[in-house]
């Protein structure tokens, strides 16, 4: 049988402010545990919450940048559940009335189209503390730093129909908090987290199946993965004749196993109502319009300039616009290296392979834009070779030294670019070669011609100690062999 | 001087008859010997009242007295005070000591007033006789005489039995549905419920957000704006605290009531009320019309629906509000948890008290799925019904007048057996916090040797007026000076 | 309206309140007659009424994204069950 997938999404954004929703801790992440867990926090008796401004400016530039409608007047529920490291024993969210309305985001496709995401609504809500299940005698240990933490959760509609959408839609997301600056987008810290909706139907059909929910994704692989694997569950169970339950599961990216997380006995009773410590939040034009002004380029409108200003292809420049980081440090080198293609090959090359292969975001790169653009002028006024570039930026990497030209200076990697010294090296080398020289005059096959020119190429790098320039030599070589 | 009010010891302090420490003192002596017929106190903090009445005794003597400095005074136990026990009236903040204030507590310490301790309550402020504090019932002071123990009300019966029993001359407390007034109705002293919003629930541990509110008891109306004079303003750590400019609350206690406008509503004279409770409120009221005021019957048609709406939207947000007591970061924890589930189950089962297990248990069913409509929003309907009448009430009339409570002060066991019979108690008081208007309850006279409150009802932010009118009254009537033998 | 006792068993585990039979059977005749207190709300007539959720018609005040707490770790602690590292104890916590 055939099925179609279908996909919706829950996103939880954790917004970059300096405090928690509700009240002044710091939001900074790695400090001792607990050390930043107030009164309100810990849900002493008797203390109540108090919204973060910067809260609602955040959510409300996530809306405007999503095409949403905002939500004028938003109020908060509780939601009732208990759990260690949910202090009140309800969490502070919004239901009925959120922050964000309907809106939607366009992801592109691999082959070239593109396709809109329907985001159901966002609201503004409060993150949960971390349990850490270290042994502590046998017992688990309750960390409420992160209780408080300001999220907007996400909500698609069902709108996606693969792996490959979803993680696109991911990206996208990731690329637009980012570029707003609301998220720090840092998915090992949890800033970013997925919950995965899944279900099948046969293909064609209207009605949609029993879905799961697979929670907390915390990277765009186990993302993948997961859907893949849940689609494959599926399938395997009502190929079989069976049904599918309505759960939530956990993925286990590391064994590309998943579980069922919480049996249908305890299904949970949330008791929703609105929260009578806090009043509605009536958004006014004013604040809309200042959150409109503060809205920085966004990636789609970044992307059309790079192709414009920098002469970019559409694949370039797409993947240069995505992250608002990767996009400041090309346009650094861009600037200072001159040459925008070149300063692309080496972001999209050398640089993104050193940082993958050593697990590093853009923010934790050892170079500077300025750096990775001064090496960039060296390699387009031919100072440096392409193996010269290459230990340039190796040292520049390992922090040898922060100047380009004192490396290439320190490890003599400045190409021989002089006409004379490399016209008198060519003639050495020919009259040491007399054999191949006659070889080479005596063929009529251009290609042959060209692929025995490579055979002059090694001797004269050895002479030149590996600094003549090798477009030179190439040149000297057909008129001196005579064309 | 335990007999001396607020402002009368004021004056003594200033006068320079007695330093603070002395009547600090003095107080905390008589405390100690008398609270064992009333059990008013969960904790006596000596130590830190002697202290603050020694600073207190220095800002005077620098010349930076107010009228508070030096003051003796208690706390209901539900408000938290830094470095002193606040229970609520449970086993489950038995040892909780809070590391933070509540403002209404740091309010009373900014003015330099000097706190004797922490006094008795029903368990969470949930009760009408004080009979669910997990530190024993209190005793009403009066019809002690006679050898009967009687409720002092609920829940801030500890407050009310204490300043009617002369062992503080004021002490704060708080009214989620008549919390304030019936005990201070029930021990013949004067309380105030001010407007939602008016005074900071800040460290205030909750019962029903939407409807708690404190606000002061003491003798004398006198006093009560004294109290509000340091309690009502805005707080920006609580939301739901409105920001409008405090007035002091004793600069209009002299105005004439000539005029005045009294609503009786025909609700609350009903065949609930006793004829010998009603005879005392309507003598009280023929006072008024003495001091100039008119009077008409006016109607709150819905206000027979106050306790069924009041008993679901307060255990509703009460069973919200108590999740957080759950053995984790304070609090009882029951022993030996098999698990985690089990750790929950007992340290709740255990830490609450049955009538408050009743209400989350009533409030979580009202909440749960396919019953939210029927009860709780249903009930949030009929509470704006509720405040419509009122409204609609103050269109015609600038106070409303009525009983406090159906009857005096009960014997202690008489109805703590059947929940129901209990809440009827507040059958006049509960659609006051529905609406979020203020009242008093004011002495106004005596059935069988027994106490009986006048509750005066005013518009939103009215306070200064109601406690006009209570101040007059009080200037024609000694119901408020009569001592409990 | 009465309650009935798998009701009262399951409001009581959302709850986390250990309840035994005997108080099963208490609590289905009080929480019962409560019950039967709060239905006359469905006598209303509530058709074109708005909910009221507060007393007063306002709107939340928001508070600028300033860092006023500092680490009261100590303090907060001193008063909980248990403690270790930092952390606050409870018995396993299994997903």
């Amino acid at each position: 049988m055939q099925w179609d997938i279908v996909i919706g999404l829950e996103i939880h954004v954790q917004l970059a402010t300096q405090t928690k929703i509700f009240s002044g801790s710091s939001t900074a992440f790695g400090a001792e545990p607990n050390t930043q867990a107030s009164a309100v926090d810990l849900a002493m008796p008797g203390t109540l919450p108090v919204p973060n401004e910067q809260a609602f400016r955040y959510a409300v530039m996530f809306g405007l940048a999503t095409n949403a409608e905002i939500g004028r007047r938003s109020v908060f529920e509780r939601k009732n559940y208990f759990y260690p490291d949910l202090p009140k024993g309800y969490q502070t969210t919004q239901l009925e009335q959120p922050i964000v309305g309907p809106g939607h985001v366009d992801i592109d496709l691999a082959d070239g189209s593109t396709k809109r995401v329907r985001i159901h609504h966002a609201h503004l809500e409060e993150d949960a503390g971390k349990s850490l299940h270290e042994d502590y005698h046998g017992m688990t240990g309750i960390d409420l730093n992160r209780a408080g933490t300001p999220l907007i959760e996400v909500v698609t509609e069902p709108d996606m129909n693969s792996a490959e959408e979803a993680v696109a839609f991911a990206k996208k997301l990731h690329s637009l908090v980012t570029s707003l600056g609301i998220c720090d987008g840092d998915m090992s810290q949890g800033s970013m987290r997925f919950d995965v909706n899944i279900s099948l139907k046969p293909k064609g059909s209207d009605t949609l199946g029993t879905r799961t929910e697979t929670k907390n994704l915390n990277s765009f692989r186990f993302m993948e993965q997961a859907i893949a694997h849940e689609v494959e569950r599926q399938m395997d169970i009502l190929e079989d004749g069976g049904t599918i339950t309505q759960e939530t599961r956990l993925y286990n990216g590391d064994r590309d196993e998943s579980r069922s997380m919480r049996s249908k006995e305890e299904a949970n009773d949330y008791r929703y109502f609105p929260c009578p410590d806090l009043l509605p939040v009536e958004i006014d034009d004013a604040f809309i319009e200042d959150a409109r002004a503060r809205l920085p380029e966004l990636p789609d409108a970044r992307r059309a300039r790079f192709k414009e200003q920098y002469g970019l292809n559409d694949y370039d420049a797409g993947i240069l616009s995505a992250d608002a980081k990767l996009a400041v440090f090309f346009e650094e080198t861009a600037e200072y290296g001159k040459d925008a293609k070149l300063a692309a090959n080496w972001i999209q090359g050398e640089f993104s392979a050193r940082l993958n292969a050593e697990d590093k975001s853009v923010a934790e790169s050892p170079i500077t834009g300025a750096q990775l653009g001064a090496l960039v002028v060296r390699i387009a006024d031919n100072t440096l070779s392409s193996s010269g570039a290459k230990k340039v930026f190796e040292a520049l990497w390992t922090g040898e030294s922060d100047s380009v030209d004192a490396i290439i200076d320190a490890k003599g990697l400045k190409q021989v670019s002089d006409t004379g010294a490399l016209e008198a090296m060519v003639d050495e080398v020919l009259a040491d070669m007399p054999d191949q020289v006659a070889q080479y005059q005596g063929e009529e096959d251009p290609k042959k011609r060209k692929k025995m020119l490579g055979g002059f190429m090694g001797p004269l790098m050895k002479a030149s100690k590996g600094q003549g320039n090798p477009k030179l030599f190439n040149e000297i070589l057909v008129r001196k062999l005579g064309g | 001087m335990h007999n001396k009010s607020v402002a009368e010891l004021s004056r003594e302090l200033e006068s320079g008859t007695i330093s603070s420490v002395e009547l600090t003192q003095q107080f905390l002596d008589r405390l100690k010997t008398e609270d064992g017929k009333y059990n008013s106190f969960i904790t006596i903090s000596e130590e830190q009242a002697l202290a603050e009445a020694r600073v207190a005794d220095e800002m005077r003597a620098a010349g930076k007295a107010n009228v508070w400095t030096g003051v003796p005074f208690a706390h209901k136990d539900i408000f938290c005070t830094n470095g002193i026990r606040t229970t609520c009236g449970s086993k489950m903040l038995e040892n909780f000591i809070p590391p933070y204030d509540a403002t209404v507590t740091a309010n009373f310490k900014a003015a330099g007033a000097v706190c004797l301790g922490k006094t008795n309550m029903d368990e969470f402020a949930m009760g009408s006789s004080n009979e669910s504090s997990f530190y024993g019932a209190v005793t009403n002071p009066w019809g002690l005489s006679n050898g009967d123990k009687r409720v002092p009300g609920g829940s801030s019966g500890g407050s009310a039995a204490a300043v009617a029993a002369r062992l503080v001359p004021a002490a704060t407390g708080t009214d989620t549905g008549g919390s304030i007034r019936q005990p201070a109705a029930l021990c013949g002293i004067t309380g105030l419920k001010p407007t939602y919003g008016r005074v900071s629930r800040y460290g205030m541990i909750a019962f029903a957000s939407s409807l708690d509110q404190g606000g002061p008891m003491a003798r004398t109306a006198e006093d009560a704006a004294l109290m509000m004079n340091v309690m009502a303003g805005h707080d920006p750590k609580d939301s739901t605290c409105i920001a409008q400019p405090v007035p002091d609350y004793t600069s209009t206690l002299n105005e004439p009531l000539k005029g005045l406008r009294i609503g009786l509503p025909k609700e609350y004279f009903s065949d609930q009320l006793s004829p010998a409770m009603e005879e005392q409120v309507r003598n009280a009221i023929r006072e008024y019309e003495k001091l100039g005021a008119t009077v008409k019957e006016v109607s709150l048609p819905n206000a027979k629906l106050a306790i069924a709406a009041y008993y679901v939207i307060a255990p509703a947000e009460a069973s919200a509000n108590l999740s957080r007591f759950d053995g984790v970061r304070y609090g009882y924890r029951c022993e030996n948890p098999k698990d985690l589930m089990d750790m929950y189950t007992r340290s709740r089962a255990e830490g609450f008290g049955n009538e408050v297990k009743r209400r989350i248990l009533v409030g979580s069913y009202a909440l749960s799925a396919g019953y939210f409509d029927a009860y709780y929003l249903k009930a949030q309907k009929v509470r704006r019904l509720i405040q419509q009448d009122f409204l609609n009430a103050f269109r015609e009339v600038d106070v409303l007048m009525s009983p406090v409570s159906p009857t005096p002060a009960f014997r202690q066991g008489e109805k703590n057996t059947d929940p129901v019979s209990m809440y009827l108690e507040d059958v006049f008081t509960i659609a006051i916090n529905l609406a979020g208007i203020p009242a008093m309850s004011v002495p106004a006279g005596f059935v069988d040797g027994l106490p009986v409150g006048l509750q005066i009802i005013g518009d939103y932010f009215s306070e200064a007026r109601l406690l006009n009118a209570a101040h007059q009254f009080q200037q024609v009537t000694d119901w408020h000076q009569r001592e409990p033998q | 309206m009465s309650i009935s006792r798998a009701d009262i068993e399951k409001v009581a585990v959302l709850a986390r309140i250990k309840v035994d039979s005997e108080q099963v059977s208490a609590l289905e005749k009080d929480l019962g007659n409560i019950l039967d207190l709060v239905d006359q709300l469905s006598a209303a007539d509530t058709d074109s009424v708005e909910p009221m959720a507060h007393p007063l018609d306002a709107v939340q005040k928001l508070r600028p994204d300033v860092v006023t707490e500092t680490n009261q770790r100590e303090a907060f602690q001193a008063i909980a069950p248990a403690t270790e590292d930092g952390l606050y104890l409870v018995p396993r916590v299994i997903e």
